[in-house]
């Protein structure tokens, strides 16, 4: 399954672009293209240097520091991090089962997190490209252009940001880098004036969260794009309920084909690596996991919103499931493979997250204080969430002085690897066999990207920021075109070449 | 007791009232007058070892913890150079040790995070030392993690005077000078320290901590999320001298 535009046959011939580590915070990313004679397209690769050191340096560490130490990763959706290690930590102390009231705290924190980041992403990242088409001028492509244009849209998405980040402060104390998880629980409960601040302000969340959706749907169907861009067929995992419902929180690991036939279902997310490893490319510091019984080439997966609605059976909010049918109606009842129906996914995700808080926070077992539980001493604990990007793999063992003395991260981006590498070959191949390369051209290959919401930080969360350089190399190895688009978003050629 | 009225010295230009053998320090925080300080801890003996609380005594240097204060002294504290002086003493221990606030359970209540914020510290201004410094973690009850670590003695002084254990001390010298435990392994596990000594409890930036404690205090509720450094340690000084004295 995986694109013939990988590796060029004859690699040899052509010259191999260096280019330096830059972190994923620094988000940096670069695409490489190989060309024949005839500007054929023969290579396309995403490269992302992922290098945190995260695995490595937690090693040595008390275990119950890890929550809030490997948030450190993101400032995007630090949430999900504390989570899933919240999650193993709790293995670790035994807690399989927390106390109502604590599990219902941490499903309204993971809410709270997957709406602004959906919020964030949709309104402020990706609503420009689908509100003023993929080659529009840049000075009007960004959110300064959406406020100057689309006033109303640009103030609802920090709205529904805002709201989102207020959960998170409600529970975690900050919107960013809180503390909330400790081992078998949660530290503080919800204080009754914060449930009720935040339900005076819910309904109106839920009703703009309709809109977006809305919204989304009607500028995907507007735009001539949608049918076609970056249309690849893949697998999809994402955590399933029990009952097949989708649950951002817990439940087992599901796994479809392109085809929507099932690979495994409800598989015990502690057994993970079992099914899923991960394979190191030359070419790449972010490796490319994949399921093992289909092996490397066939066995590489979509995560994240479009996987988790194409995975499961139902949405248990109302307004999110009417939606959800209406997006697999779309696809005549099968998988949606359009790169672009992430957005839809996503605010359709974002509607059910808003739907979820207004559930928890009309429950009385939020203000709940029966907080931590504790049972029989583990050494391995294993946190698997759905993250905002996808599914997020925590896994850590400690020696009998609670010290952290191997740990392994899957994260959501990292999951997306391969699949991201697919959709810029598909745009590559769509939109670029043969031509010069434009702005506009460039372009199309970041809102490839940037559908998947990939975590680099500061590159696709800095819309149009994303330091990129793009070259075309022919097949004598000479690089004949190429464009950087710098830090400040410009793009410029380089006349050198 | 009572400060005698009639003997007071000047401090930043204000007369402070002390009692016979109080020290600088002492007096300065009986009267509301805060001077950052970490090594000292007024429940026990002062050390003078981490120098933050120098102060100008007529004109010379001295470690007001231990300065006897003296009728008609002029001190000065609060002054752009002792200050200067402050939060360059602090910013040599923030890059001396491993100080990582985003992930420590300390933060919120540690003394050396609270007294940077305090002197305004922006950054740590030195290059990072990243020394290699081990945790020892075998004891069931408590964690010491050397990356934390100030030396300001702390734990050998209450560990000797107050627990009359002596399972701390200092060894090495200079830049080298770590933290060890007295028991055949080095190690706490091996040590006669028990979670019910006083040297434990005191530690100002989380080189020894109780094992299952951390994050319980929600951010918000931490102590210097609800005062300043400056406040807290004025308010628990008077709040302690009028339990002693009346």
């Amino acid at each position: 399954m995986t694109h013939v535009l990988e590796t060029a046959a004859h690699p040899r011939a052509l010259r191999r672009v260096a280019i330096e580590p830059l972190t994923r915070v620094e988000g940096h990313g670069k695409v490489t293209i190989l060309l024949d004679e005839q500007h054929r397209v023969h290579q396309a690769r995403l490269h992302i240097v992922e290098f945190r050191g995260f695995e490595k340096f937690i090693q040595g560490r008390p275990y119950w520091e890890v929550p809030v130490l490997v948030q450190r990763l993101c400032g995007i959706c630090p949430v999900s991090h504390h989570l899933a290690a919240g999650k193993a930590v709790d293995m670790l102390v035994g807690a399989r089962q927390l106390t109502p009231s604590a599990e219902k705290l941490r499903r309204l924190l993971h809410k709270g997190q997957l709406l602004q980041s959906h919020a964030l992403h949709f309104f402020h990242l990706a609503s420009p490209d689908l509100l003023f088409g993929f080659e529009a001028e840049p000075e009007r492509r960004n959110i300064i252009g959406v406020i100057g244009e689309h006033p109303e849209l640009a103030v609802r998405g920090v709205k529904l940001r805002k709201f989102g980040q207020e959960v998170i402060r409600a529970v975690a104390g900050k919107r960013i880098h809180g503390t909330a998880c400790v081992p078998g629980g949660m530290n503080k409960p919800l204080a009754a004036a914060d449930r009720d601040a935040l339900r005076g302000e819910v309904a109106q969340i839920v009703r703009w969260s309709q809109e977006a959706v809305r919204t989304c749907r009607d500028l995907l169907d507007a735009s001539p794009h949608a049918p076609i861009f970056g249309v690849f067929p893949s697998n999809f995992l994402s955590l399933i309920r029990p009952d097949g419902a989708l649950d951002f929180y817990d439940g087992g690991l599901r796994a479809r084909s392109a085809s929507g036939e099932l690979i495994f279902d409800h598989v015990d997310y502690t057994h993970y690596n079992r099914f899923i490893h991960e394979e190191v490319k030359s070419w790449s510091y972010m490796k490319f996991p994949f399921i093992i019984n289909l092996g490397d080439e066939d066995g590489w997966y979509r995560v994240g919103p479009l996987a988790r609605l194409n995975n499961c059976d139902a949405l248990d909010t109302v307004f999110a499931e009417h939606e959800r049918q209406l997006f697999r109606q779309a696809a005549n009842g099968g998988m949606q493979h359009a790169t672009l129906a992430y957005h839809w996914a996503r605010m359709i995700e974002m509607l059910h997250a808003a739907e979820g808080i207004e559930r928890l926070l009309d429950d009385p077992e939020i203000l709940g204080t029966d907080l931590v539980t504790r049972g029989e001493r583990a050494f391995e604990g294993v946190g698997v969430i759905e993250a905002p990007r996808g599914t997020l793999f925590h896994h850590y063992r400690v020696d009998e002085n609670d010290v952290v003395v191997r740990a392994n991260l899957i994260v959501s981006t990292t999951n997306n690897n391969q699949a991201m590498n697919e959709a810029v070959r598909q745009v590559a191949a769509s939109y670029l066999d043969g031509q010069q390369l434009t702005e506009g051209l460039l372009n199309h290959i970041e809102v490839a990207v940037r559908a998947f919401d990939p975590c680099l930080s500061c590159a696709t969360h800095a819309l149009g920021r994303m330091p990129l350089r793009v070259e075309l190399v022919d097949a004598d190895g000479v690089v004949v075109d190429r464009l950087v688009k710098g830090s400040d978003g410009r793009c410029t050629r380089d006349d050198a070449v | 007791m009572s400060p005698d009225p009639r003997k007071t010295f000047r401090l930043d230009g204000r007369e402070i009232p002390f009692r016979e053998g109080q020290s600088v320090f002492d007096a300065a925080m009986a009267a509301g007058v805060y001077i950052p300080h970490l090594c000292h801890n007024p429940d026990f003996e002062p050390h003078s070892s981490c120098r933050l609380c120098t102060v100008i005594v007529n004109g010379r240097p001295f470690a007001s913890c231990t300065q006897p204060a003296v009728a008609g002294q002029d001190v000065k504290s609060d002054t752009p150079e002792l200050n200067e002086m402050r939060r360059s003493l602090t910013e040599m221990l923030l890059v001396e040790g491993n100080h990582y606030c985003p992930a420590c359970e300390k933060s919120g209540s540690c003394r050396l995070q609270a007294t940077a914020y305090a002197l305004g510290l922006q950054d740590t201004h030195f290059p990072q030392f990243f020394p290699h410094r081990d945790v020892d973690a075998s004891h069931p009850d408590i964690i010491l993690d050397r990356d934390r670590c100030i030396l300001c003695g702390l734990c050998v002084r209450i560990s000797r005077t107050v627990d009359r254990k002596n399972v701390f001390a200092m060894t090495g010298r200079g830049i080298a000078t770590t933290i060890v435990v007295d028991s055949p392994s080095g190690l706490l596990a091996d040590s006669r320290v028990s979670r019910d000594d006083e040297s434990v409890k005191h530690c100002p930036v989380g080189a020894l901590m109780m094992k299952g404690e951390a994050f319980k205090i929600p951010i918000g509720e931490r102590p210097y999320d609800k005062a300043l450094i400056s406040e807290d340690s004025v308010a628990q000084f008077q709040a302690r001298e009028a339990a002693a004295h009346g």
